[in-house]
């Protein structure tokens, strides 16, 4: 054969690099989004009469500073995680999620009526070794439901899947909130407020440390992460997830019956989301209690894109997120700068990784080869 | 014949590939200089230095003896130059005077000029005999037309300079036919065209002067009436090519498909394919030949599960397979080489290795209890890589990164390196090279040594006619003949595929 034409030589290399190398060029952008908005989020700040560097000192203090704090940012990252990862997986499919929220409430109801409620009807205590797989599979599974209406929709009739989540983000939340203030509200008589009664000892995780919340939900994010990783690249499921998402007429072409991936890729994101609600209910308040999720659901949407879709990119992301939303308390405290700066800092990186091209333009990056899909236009 | 244009020493480095390595290239007035080379070779980046897209790392550039530097396609056209590209660049939904004007905007009386434009369209069209009407939309036309809208669009801009990038590719033999009359006549008027194609037959027929590029380097140059195709070919590949496919007699053997009158319908609802009934037998190639649009493409989509018939049945290897997904078509022994490769045939994002597999992902040895088994499936790439001489830096690469010509063998290595009784193949070698056209040739006919029944779907008439042993006409949804090919004649053929009633 033609001997002239240049041969690049470039070997396979090695898993880890592959996924240091993955993981950094998927963070690339990103990580510049980070840093430009806390630089816009520093302007803001001086603007008003504020010291940026104080605020962002105060921040990480209260972010990362003492064992406390590092605590607490792992409990805020948890639900982060865990919805993170269902909007992500989604994404991977080719299908917006916008419905982590619904599918997260849902999950934490469905775990506090069977953490509390189940050992009342049977008129018994359930063994922990069952109880609380039951607990937490009953959230899963009521997320997986809610996910995988939508998906069914748009795999039978081409429906717009952000439309039905929205709109199943409605009923979710507004059964919820009847049940919280109707048949599941808690009835001790000092109750005032929309909240289920505490579940029984069997449904609950174990805390670690008496003076710390971090729990063990947050290990178990990361293993889930993990989890989530090795379904969508190593297993012919995930290849398949993938193939529908990437390109669904060639993953027809391929025997790939993409209608139903579409449906199994929304009840996995939907399961996904369950857990975070159910892991918050058994794992940390042992209870359900209205508003409890500061629209984990929605900044999982953020996260999500923060992370490239990328698994991996969505823990870190939301051990972001969690950080900031946890540090900004401490930052107020410190120099009196309202917590609402870090919704603009939220909002502004939001923006910057949404738009990829502003970031690629300012830090002259050449476009990625791979782009995921967020979503497709009507129908199929 | 005076020199117009002169270019010296262009060299062009893109990320990883020297795209242009010291060309020479000049142009005479009124000549018709064919740039011929396969794809890669480097064309299309010369062209767009010529027209001022990309700046050159080295190189001088030279109009009537005076050296100019082309900072954007502005400065190109104000020297007379004009470029119709591979890909049209017009807007559907304005009408062919609005698409000359874009850029370009007139103004009489602080209002668009358009009918002082449209006349002036029409004046072109007239001098140069490309029948366009200024006023109809440019999604009601023909793609050759639209064509003409493009050249056109750079006569209006002066252009004594046409550069035409690959403009057969997407032209019925009918339209080329027309294009080449049209360019003797802008020729016959003083314009000068550059003609890029890797299409050996057309040079020879319209080109003045033929410069071949290899590998971005200039490998020769040669004068028609001196040359001939094999001799091209071996400029253009690097080697000896072979041309004519060289086969055994066929040795068919039973039938492995059956159509019977089988009804389709298209994307709108209307029936494309109208009953239509024939077999395939192992051992045999047989070829649909057809002008594009006659139902070819709806008749494949429902013998390979990707379209619901209406009505017929479709029997592979005596089991009934009408309207089943494609799934148990393909575990039912069929190979499909699709004809929009990159909405059907390959994931692009996905690295080589992940298309080889795209078919079979979840059988043993690549899939094994739903887990990917990385090890078989790397393994298989770097063999099939090295088997089917696909050009790729690595099996690890995004196959977004490889030619059309090396995409299109991703899919052939896949298609035809497991069990396969019957092979459909649509458009196999589409835009694509000599030097693939050849490989994929040669590995159709090795299918049919092997005694896979081969269906092959071509708009390409001399591929049909080298390749196939029998050939079905069709015709508007109709199979209107099916004849030997040693019997008939591509005249024959070609009066059938327009629609003339078939001899008894
Ligand atoms: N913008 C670009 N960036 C990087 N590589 C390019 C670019 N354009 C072309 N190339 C590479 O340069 C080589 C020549 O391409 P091209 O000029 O398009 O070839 P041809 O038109 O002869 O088919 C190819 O290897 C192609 O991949
Ligand atoms: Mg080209």
């Amino acid at each position: 054969m033609d001997k002239s034409e240049p041969q690049v030589k470039e070997e396979k290399p090695n898993a880890f690099i592959r996924i240091v190398k993955q993981v950094g060029n998927a963070l690339l952008v990103p990580l510049l989004a980070v840093i430009t908005a806390m630089i816009v989020g520093g302007l803001v700040i001086a603007g008003a009469k504020g010291d940026p560097f104080a605020a962002y000192a105060g921040l990480f203090e209260g972010a990362f500073g003492t064992l406390r704090a590092l605590s607490e940012t792992t409990v805020w990252a948890t639900p982060y995680i865990f919805a993170g990862l269902a909007v992500a997986l989604a994404f991977k499919g080719g299908l917006f999620n916008i419905g982590a929220e619904g599918q997260l409430a849902l999950g934490a109801v469905a775990s506090a009526w069977v953490g509390y409620r189940l050992p009342e009807l049977l008129g018994t205590t359930i063994p922990g070794a069952i109880h609380l797989p039951l607990t937490v599979g009953a959230g899963m599974l009521a997320g997986a439901i809610w996910g995988a209406i939508p998906g069914w929709l748009k795999a039978k009739t081409g429906a717009h899947e952000v439309i039905n989540t929205i709109m199943m983000n409605y009923i979710a939340l507004n059964l919820v909130s009847y049940l919280l203030n109707g048949p599941m509200k808690d009835p001790d008589p000092l109750n005032v407020i929309a909240r289920t009664p505490l579940i029984s000892e069997g449904a609950q995780i174990p805390v670690i440390f008496s003076k710390y919340r971090f729990h063990w939900g947050f290990i178990l994010a990361l293993v889930v992460a993990f989890l989530v990783w090795w379904l969508l690249w190593k297993t012919t499921l995930g290849f398949e997830i993938r193939t529908a998402g990437s390109n669904p007429d060639a993953g027809k072409y391929a025997g790939i019956n993409v209608s139903r991936t579409i449906v199994l890729t929304m009840t996995l994101s939907g399961m996904l989301a369950g857990l975070a609600g159910a892991i918050e209910v058994t794992a940390l308040n042992y209870r359900h209690e209205l508003g409890f999720s500061q629209g984990y659901g929605f900044d999982a949407i953020a996260i999500a894109l923060l992370g490239k879709s990328h698994p991996f990119g969505a823990v870190v992301g939301a051990i972001l997120f969690g950080a900031m939303r946890n540090g900004a308390t401490r930052m107020q405290f410190l120099t009196q700068i309202p917590v609402d700066v870090i919704s603009v800092i939220q909002a502004l990186i939001l923006l910057f990784v949404a738009a990829d091209a502003i970031v690629r333009f300012i830090y002259r990056i050449r476009a990625p080869r791979e782009q995921v899909v967020l979503t497709r236009g009507w129908g199929k | 014949m005076t020199t117009i244009l002169e270019l010296k020493g262009i060299t062009k480095q893109f990320p990883g590939v020297l795209a242009n390595d010291h060309v020479d290239f000049d142009l005479k007035k009124g000549e018709i200089h064919a740039l011929l080379g396969e794809n890669g070779a480097g064309k299309t980046t010369l062209m767009n230095i010529l027209y001022g897209l990309y700046k050159p790392d080295s190189g001088e550039l030279y109009r009537d003896g005076k050296e100019v530097s082309l900072n954007s396609p502005k400065d190109a056209i104000a020297i007379g130059i004009g470029m119709v590209h591979q890909h049209f660049m017009l807007i559907p939904v304005f009408t062919v005077t609005e698409n000359i004007m874009l850029g370009e905007e007139k103004l009489k009386n602080a209002v668009l000029d358009r009918n002082g434009v449209s006349a002036k369209v029409g004046e072109l069209s007239q001098k140069y005999g490309l029948e366009i009407d200024p006023e109809s939309f440019v999604e009601d036309i023909p793609v050759g037309v639209q064509q003409r809208v493009e050249i056109v669009k750079t006569l209006y801009r002066k252009a004594e300079i046409l550069i035409l990038d690959e403009p057969t590719a997407v032209l019925t033999p009918q339209e080329v036919e027309d294009l080449f009359r049209i360019m003797r006549e802008l020729t016959s008027q003083g314009v000068s065209i550059i003609f890029i194609t890797h299409k050996l037959k057309e040079v020879l027929k319209i080109a003045d002067r033929i410069t071949v590029m290899r590998a971005g380097k200039v490998v020769g140059t040669a004068i028609p009436s001196e040359t001939d195709e094999s001799h091209l070919a071996a400029m253009m590949v690097g080697r000896e090519v072979i041309l004519n496919v060289e086969k055994e007699p066929a040795q068919p053997k039973e039938d492995v498909l059956q159509v019977i009158d089988l009804k389709v319908n298209d994307l709108r609802g209307l029936e494309a394919v109208r009953g239509v009934t024939f077999s395939v037998r192992a051992g045999e190639i047989l070829g649909i030949a057809g002008v594009q649009g006659n139902g070819q493409t709806e008749l494949v989509e429902a013998l390979t599960g990707l379209r619901q018939s209406t009505g017929g049945k479709v029997v592979l290897q005596g089991k009934d397979m009408t309207n089943n997904p494609p799934r148990p078509i393909i575990e039912n022994g069929l190979s499909h080489i699709p004809e929009d490769r990159q909405r059907h045939g390959l994931v692009l994002a996905y690295p080589v290795a992940d298309n080889l597999v795209l078919c079979n992902y979840y059988l043993p040895p690549f899939g094994v209890n739903f887990v990917m088994q990385n090890k078989a499936i790397d393994e298989n790439a770097r063999k099939l890589v090295k088997d089917f001489d696909i050009r790729t830096p690595s099996p690890f690469v995004p196959t977004s990164n490889l030619s059309g010509g090396n995409q299109q063998k991703v899919i052939v290595a896949r298609e035809l390196s497991r069990p396969v009784q019957l092979l459909i193949a649509n458009q196999p070698t589409r835009g694509l090279d000599v030097g693939s056209i050849e490989y994929i040739h040669r590995q159709i006919v090795n299918m049919r040594g092997k005694g896979v029944a081969v269906l092959l779907v071509s708009a390409e008439l001399d591929e049909i006619m080298s390749l196939a042993d029998r050939i079905a006409v069709m015709y508007q949804g109709k199979i209107v003949d099916i004849v030997d090919t040693q019997k008939t004649t591509k005249s024959e053929l070609g009066l059938k595929m327009a629609g003339a009633q078939a001899q008894a």
